[in-house]
């Protein structure tokens, strides 16, 4: 499957040396996928082998980002065809992921701000968090999920629209929370975040 | 309906119905919404339109703002050592093989 011929050591070096800078977005990017913390590492770990065995058909210089994250993401949705049981959000699983941000001070809006991601289709919150959180460009994202460009503009405005419904309206999944308050606190936020820069 | 406006005296209900919506802000929408709507509005309600985009391009922002921050927390955390270990042994059978 797989190229076996010799490689140029000097070449796999300087590929490792890219991808391990790359591994911290790979798993950022599989946990918004995921939602499960332990579920997303091992498929950044499963992305991140593939990329290596399929190296040889890398061209060094060429944007690894993107070509990574395309694995990662095949990978996220030929697992979840194989096995809906195992992929499917599991709700408890996500709940662990929320209670394990262990800053303290980590205001209560960022797990709004995923639960509510949580409520988009999964098209919309991808394209929305490759453009977004990512840096991608739309063209870029297009290509990692094999869709047109027009076809991503679409889904992320429509992925900010819903975002900000949800948050509006408080209809995040989540009991007792106060309804507003994820909005407010996001826009109080920002202003520190702002300020503080 | 028509009809119904005709006997009340659809004019009069109008203006009342203009005077009233003066000294409200427009009903919450999102901001595409806003923008696609913007076009429609009369004059006297430009401004107020106008502040309505900018608070929803300033919760668009936040919204941004902290989607970023969600998604650099993961990227800042330090990489478990699980990952180099895998790069290593792929690595030692690249040299074998």
């Amino acid at each position: 499957m797989v190229d076996r011929s010799p490689r140029d050591p000097a070449l796999d070096n300087a590929f490792k040396a890219e991808i391990v800078t790359l591994i911290p977005h790979l798993r950022a990017f599989a946990r918004t996928l995921c939602g499960d913390a332990t579920a997303a590492d091992d498929l950044a770990q499963d992305a991140m082998m593939k990329a290596w065995d399929a190296r040889a058909s890398f061209q060094m210089g060429t944007n690894m980002k993107a070509w990574t994250f395309m694995i990662l993401r095949n990978q996220f949705y030929s697992e979840k065809r194989r096995s809906w049981r195992q992929s499917q959000l599991d709700q408890e699983a996500a709940e662990r992921t929320l209670v394990a941000v262990d800053d303290p001070e980590a205001p209560v809006a960022l797990d709004e701000l995923r639960l509510s991601l949580g409520m988009l289709p999964p098209e919309q919150r991808e394209a929305l968090i490759l453009v977004g959180a990512g840096g991608f460009a739309y063209e870029e994202a297009a290509e990692i999920c094999g869709v047109a460009v027009g076809t991503v503009k679409s889904r992320v405005s429509r992925a900010r629209r819903a975002l900000q419904a949800i948050l509006e309206a408080g209809a995040y999944d989540r009991d007792g929370g106060a309804a507003g308050d994820a909005m407010r606190s996001i826009l109080a936020d920002a202003e520190r975040l702002s300020t503080a820069r | 309906m028509a009809r119904l406006m005709e006997l009340d005296g659809g004019a009069g209900r109008l203006s009342d119905q203009n005077d009233s919506m003066k000294g409200r802000s427009p009903p919450e929408r999102d901001a595409g919404d806003m923008i696609e709507h913007q076009s429609e509005q009369t004059s006297a309600g430009s401004e107020v339109n106008a502040a309505a985009l900018d608070e929803a391009r300033l919760r668009q922002q936040a919204i941004g703002v902290r989607l970023r921050q969600m998604f650099d927390e993961v990227v800042n955390e330090p990489v478990p050592d699980e990952f180099l270990d895998i790069l290593r042994r792929a690595d030692k059978s690249a040299e074998q093989g």
